[in-house]
Order: structure tokens, then sequence, then C-alpha cells
């Protein structure tokens, strides 16, 4: 019986640790953006693309609202919001 | 081709006719000829290996675990306490299935400190989900190398194999070695072809992090491949004796002049070849003696050696490594292949010899047969020193 | 939505987790023909949980102070495969498997000039298994084995000098970089990948959990350690320094009114001083200190 622990990236789906946010979220503003890229860069997830000015978004599945995006943001386009607050996203 | 060889470079050479892809090892009495043999080798251009110098035999065996797992065939040698600072290694080789071949070259561990024969070292690692084969002379030493690879690489396996060579005794012994020729090798030991490996063009993760959801299992597969072996062993054997003709039948134990026989002897390794002798010896005076030789420790052969013993009346089991606290190893195998059976021997004793290097010599045997009697012993240790004793340990 | 194809989302690490900023960062960088080799620790437990990886490389973890002789290995192997070319090799692991553990591997892998690039995620601490100093936790901070009390103010020893060690091998490059400037990161990650040979990159980075700062307040973190001298960037070749990140120093307190590590120096001006000594010991040893313009 042949059975080692081993898994091809492309089988892997990732926990959803979109569930761990539980005060804030990311919220981009979608105003100022100078796609400098600095919050695809510094997210610890890799949850965060896009290229053009004004055309990022982030993958609410994984993201655990740590806050690193807002911090960088050049030009504060990314604010931390309430949970709660159902604000539409991207 | 019969050449008249030193063990270790008998091995250094049948090594070289696996072509392993990465050797890496650590310099440990008496292990070192082998090691030596093979840097050199590799340095005259005749072996085209890559050889790493390590700091460590830790590191030699994380070396063979890194090249094993992108996807090469590998060797490795060690010995004694060589084989101890490896075993947080040797354990995770086996977990991750990693087709290593490694030639422990059987020694006494500390303390004391003591580079003589005795078998303690691998015995010590017998839970580590490695094939243990243990050689008789250098001969099977030779051949047993060529069939830990075709047993490690088989993709029903993937098992590390360690073959066991007794220190000095075999390693630094001088015997005719019938040398597998290269066409022949290359028949029985095709190229290496992993079932699985790094490799950018394929990516995958190797060596996760298994929770108690995922653990067992990879345990009981662990020990199905062991239970399953039995079996391959014996087919690798058939296959090897129809390319090399040498016959280890199935290669889990060795029945010597066990038919009729009323005391027989168990034991592993080179003390066999003096076993033998004596059991001829006292077969020419008309002694009903016999030898059960182990050669598959792990897995270990438990039907096989029911079948031996049955109607055999005394069992004498002749350890050269101690459990301390406990019988001794092979003694334990022994009894506990019987335990519940209908058909037993009346007596398993166990008697522990050859601990450090002392010599096991044709007397002793003498003596573990005289001691073989009705009454069942254990933790017999044969040819103390009583005068060491009194003086030392004030006994 | 395109995330990050080497470094994928769904890994398990602590919001704000610096180790998981710079480990993404270090792979983008070098690139999908790249091997990695982990050692145990964060890094290895928060990415490849079974059935999940977040690697998008071929990687392996085998122990916590093998890395670098897995890596050996690896390279070895490919060497012999003929791939060595085309395919880099990375082993990591923390600063605890790097710096204590694992030290005599990784000189071993620098002293037999394996090309391989090791990078060692410093967050100071055995951060795994429970905030445990390690032989890089630096001078009087609190961990649960260098706890504070009446007689200790947290740590005895500054942190080893991992980096200086490695650049006595005398190979090729040793960098000290900060999960606070990504760029600089970036940069070295790149250059180091260029180099053939034996490379080590040791990262700094902030640990919410362990160093008690506010998930948010990684970035501030790393970047006031540089700024106060605590933790210089630099980059050796060939054994002797050819970079470094000139700051304006700020005074250490600073940094350490950050993080409930070092919270119970705060009304101890004895011990900010010799924290403060540290930084001035570094800044006068690396040249740190930027002249005012003009």
């Amino acid at each position: 019986m042949f059975g080692p622990l081993t898994v091809k990236p492309k089988n892997s789906k990732g926990d959803k640790t979109g569930s761990w946010r539980t005060l804030l979220r990311p919220h981009y503003l979608h105003k100022n953006c100078i796609a400098c890229r600095m919050c695809l860069m510094i997210c610890p997830e890799g949850c965060v693309s896009g290229k053009e000015k004004n055309a990022f978004s982030l993958d609410y599945t994984f993201c655990k609202g740590c806050g690193l995006c807002a911090d960088i943001c050049p030009k504060k386009d990314i604010e931390m919001v309430s949970e709660e607050s159902k604000r539409e996203e991207s | 081709m019969k050449e008249f060889l030193e063990g270790s470079h008998a091995i250094a050479e049948v090594i070289k006719s696996c072509q392993p892809g990465v050797i890496s090892a650590y310099p440990i009495t008496p292990q070192t000829h082998i090691v030596e043999d093979l840097a050199q080798m590799v340095s005259s251009g005749e072996l085209k290996s890559q050889f790493v110098n390590v700091e460590s035999e830790h590191s030699a065996a994380s070396v063979v675990l890194g090249s094993s797992a992108t996807g090469v065939r590998v060797y490795t040698a060690t010995s004694s306490q060589g084989l101890f600072l490896m075993q947080e290694v040797v354990f995770n080789i086996a977990g991750m299935r990693l087709p290593v071949v490694m030639t422990c070259a059987n020694r006494a561990v500390s303390a004391p400190i003591n580079i003589w024969n005795d078998q303690q070292d691998s015995i010590s690692l017998r839970d580590a989900g490695w094939i243990q084969i243990y050689a008789e002379n250098n001969q099977e030493a030779v051949d047993f190398h060529l069939i830990a690879y075709r047993l490690a690489e088989d993709k029903r396996v993937m098992l590390p194999v360690m073959v066991c060579m007794d220190g000095f005794i075999l390693t630094h012994g001088m015997e005719t070695v019938d040398m597998p020729e290269q066409d022949k090798v290359n028949k029985f030991l095709p190229a290496y072809k992993p079932l699985y490996k790094l490799d950018t063009a394929d990516p995958m993760s190797m060596g996760l992090l298994a929770d108690p959801d995922y653990y067992m299992e990879t345990r009981f597969a662990l020990q199905e491949t062991m239970r399953e072996s039995i079996g391959y062993l014996s087919e690798i054997s058939k296959e090897f004796n129809n390319v090399f003709g040498r016959d280890y039948k199935d290669l889990l134990v060795e029945e010597y002049q066990l038919k009729d026989a009323e005391k027989v002897i168990v034991a592993m390794g080179s003390v066999c070849g003096t076993i033998k002798e004596v059991v001829d010896e006292q077969r020419a005076k008309g002694k009903k003696v016999g030898l059960l030789r182990i050669i598959s420790y792990r897995p270990f052969p438990y039907a096989r050696v029911y079948e031996a013993l049955k109607d055999v009346s005394k069992v004498a089991v002749l350890d050269k490594s101690v459990s301390l606290g406990a019988y001794a190893p092979i003694a334990v195998e022994v009894k506990s292949t019987f335990f519940g059976k209908k058909k037993s021997p009346k007596v398993i004793s166990s008697f522990v010899a050859g601990l450090g290097g002392r010599d096991i010599t044709a007397e002793t045997i003498h003596e573990v047969f005289r001691r073989l009697s009705a009454k069942e012993v254990n933790f017999e240790f044969i040819d103390l020193k009583p005068e060491l004793l009194k003086e030392e340990y004030g006994e | 939505m395109e995330n990050s194809p080497l470094f994928k989302c769904g890994h398990t690490a602590c919001a704000g987790c610096g180790q998981a900023v710079a480990a993404r960062l270090v792979i983008e960088s070098a690139g999908a023909n790249t091997i990695i080799a982990n050692s145990t620790g964060c890094l290895e437990v928060f990415t490849t949980k079974y059935p999940e990886t977040a690697w998008g490389v071929p990687w392996i973890h085998s122990l916590f102070e093998n890395s670098a002789a897995v890596a050996s290995g690896i390279e070895a192997a490919l060497i012999y495969l003929g791939k060595k070319d085309t395919t880099n090799v990375i082993a990591q692991g923390g600063d605890g498997s790097t710096g204590d553990i694992g030290l005599q591997a990784i000189s071993g892998m620098l002293e037999r000039g394996h090309d391989i690039l090791y990078v060692c995620y410093d967050n100071e601490a055995y951060m795994n298994t429970g905030v445990q100093r390690s032989g890089l936790t630096p001078f009087d901070t609190n961990t649960t084995t260098s706890p504070v009390g009446a007689l200790s103010s947290g740590n005895l020893r500054p942190k080893k000098p991992v980096p200086e060690i490695c650049a006595a091998h005398g190979i090729p490059y040793v960098a000290t970089a900060s999960a606070g400037f990504p760029q600089d990161l970036i940069r070295k990650v790149k250059k180091a990948i260029s180099i053939k040979g034996p490379k080590y990159l040791q990262i700094h980075v902030p640990c919410p959990l362990g160093w008690r700062h506010e998930s948010n307040q990684m970035l501030p973190v790393a970047k006031m350690a540089v700024e106060t001298g605590l933790y210089p960037l630099f980059e050796y070749e060939f054994g002797v320094i050819t970079a470094r990140k000139q700051i304006v120093p700020k005074p250490v307190e600073e940094y350490l009114k950050m993080q409930g590590r070092f919270k119970h120096l705060l009304n101890n001006p004895v011990e900010i001083k010799k924290v403060q000594d540290v930084a001035d010991s570094n800044i006068k040893k690396y040249n740190l200190k930027l002249e005012a313009q003009g």
C-alpha cells in the first residue's frame, strides 16, 4: 500500500480564511488610485488583484482583514470599514 | 566474475554498478572504506555521481532525502552513532516513502565507545519503516544491495532499504565474491523512474502536516507495505536467481539442517557462518542440531519462522544486541511467533553474545547448545568474564 | 480574479503576518523555476496543512534543522539531471531553525558552495511553539522562556550575528532585509537569485502575535526597527560589506513602545539605555548614520 501525503497546487482550494474577519474589512474607494501596486505587493494572503488605476480588488473569500493594504496605500484610497456595514465592494 | 576483495570495496563496486545519481555520507568507522572507494570512483570519473561531502550524518541522510525527492537514485552508508544521529531523518525518509538505500556497517553503540561489531545500531531503528536485510557474507552483502534498490524502487513498495553487514567482520574481511556483471545489473535493475518528484514542470508539495484526521492512515499504509513486502522479497529473489544464478530462496530466512532437528539456534548476520560449522560438526557426531538464519528482520517473517520451528523441541535465539530491560530483540519476535499457536517449541531460550566485538567462536556456539536445555532461560549473556565482573563490579 | 500563482490564498497565517508577506515576495521574485526546501515552523505549518498547499512551486518539508541539507541534495540531484542551470533552489526557515538548530547544516551548505539561496525569516523567537526565545531574540525581549521577573528584564543576550557568521564563509552574497521595505526585499531576492553559489538572506518579519502589536502595525513596526538601527539592512559580497541602508536614527524607545514584548522597559531608563547601546553599536559598526545634507 503506497500512500505518501503529497498535494499538487492545482488540487488545493485553500482554507476560506475570509471567515476570520470579525471587525473590519478593507474597502477600495477607487478615487485616487495610481496603480502603484503596493496593496497587491504587501497583502500577506496574495488575494489582491488588478492592473489599472482604480480597478484593484480583493478576494473576500480569503482576506483576513489585517489592514496592511490600507496602511501601505500612499493615496489613502483603501479604508477599513466595519464588517457589518455591508457596503458594496469592488 | 570472481574476485578476491575486501567487503567494503566489493560494496563500493556494486554501488557503482547501480549508478546512483547522488551519494552522500559522513565518515565513521567501520563504514569509511566504502565511501572512500566511492569518492575515488567519482574522482576518477568512472562513476558519474554527485558525491556530497557533508558535515554530519544528519545532513548525509538529509541530502539523500532531498536528492531522492528530486527523482534520482541515491546511496548513503553509516554505522553506530552515525545511524543514531541520522535517526530523525531515517524515520522521515520512510514516512515520505523515498526509496533510499543505505548500508549499515553494524557496530556497537556508546557508551562506552566501541568501534567493533554487534547489531545494536540497526536493531535500535527497527521501528523506523525501513526494510532491514542482514548479510551473512560478502557475496550476500553485494547481492543484497542490488536487491535493495530493486525492492525499494518497486512501485508497490517505495520504502527505504537498509542492508546490514557486520562491521569489520564483513566490511574489512577479504573474501572471494562473484561480482555482478554490468549487463546483468542493467537487466535486473532498470533505471529509476520516480512515481513523484520535485519538478518545476509539475509542481508538488511534499512533507505536509497531517493532523489527526490524516496521520494514522499514513502509518497504516507503511505497515501494510511492510506486510506485503514479505511476498515481494521472494518474488525479487526469484528474478535475481534468474539473472545471476544465485538462489536466496524467499530472502526471509535460511533453513540450515532443520529437518529432524531437535535443537536449533536462531541468529542473524555473519555469526551464522560459525554456527553452520558447529552444526556440521555436531551433526557429524549424530546430534540433531540446526540453524534458522533470519535474513529479513523488517518485515519480520513470522509465518516462515513458525513453519521452520513449529516441530523443533528446543530453540536458542542468539542476539547480538539487547533491548535493555526487556527480552532480546530477535528473541521477542521468535517468542511472539508462537504465542497462542497449536504447535510450538517446548523451550525458546534467549542468549546474548558478541557485544562490542567480543568474538563469537565455535566454542561460544557449543556453549549455547549446551545451555539449551529443558529449562528455558532469558537474558543469558554468553562469554562474560567473571573475573572482570568481580573486579570492576563487585559481583 | 487572479491571485498570486506561486503563493496562493487560503493559507492559515495569522492576520498581518510579516513572514507571510516576506515569503510571498521571496517566491514571487524568485519565480516559477524554483524548488523550495522548507524547515519546520510557522511557514511550513500555515502553508501546507494536508490536503492544502499554498505553494505553486515544487516544495518539500522534511525536518526542523535540515532544510539546508535537503536543499543541498536537491541541488546535487539537479546537477546530476542537468537541470541546475534552469532551476533555482531555495532553502528557508525561521530564526530558530536557521540560527540555532540548523546552523550546522547551513554552514555545511555554505562551505560546500552549493548554488542555493538560504532565506531566514527572522521573527526573533520560536513563534510556532508559542514565543520561546531563540538565539536571534533581541536583548531584553519578554518571551515565554525569557520572562520578565524580579531578577530579569527579559532575554539576557543580544541577537546572534548569523549574517556575519554566514559572511565569514566568504560566500558571494549575504544580505538583511525587512518586510517593512518590500521593494528593497524584492531587489535583494532578485540579486541573490542572479548570483551563482551560496547566498544568505535574513528578513526581519514582525509577528503580531509574538511581538504583541496590532496586525495592521506590521509595516510601521518593521520600518522602525530599521530606522532605529536595531535591525540594520546591509549587503555583504564575498565577506565585505558593499551596501547598507542609511538612516537618520530614531531613539529606540520609539520602536520599543510599539510592542508588548518590550512593554516592561518603558519606565526603565537604565534598560532602555542598554537597548540604545545595541542600536548605537550597529549604527557605528555598519556606518548607518545618514549625514545631514548640505
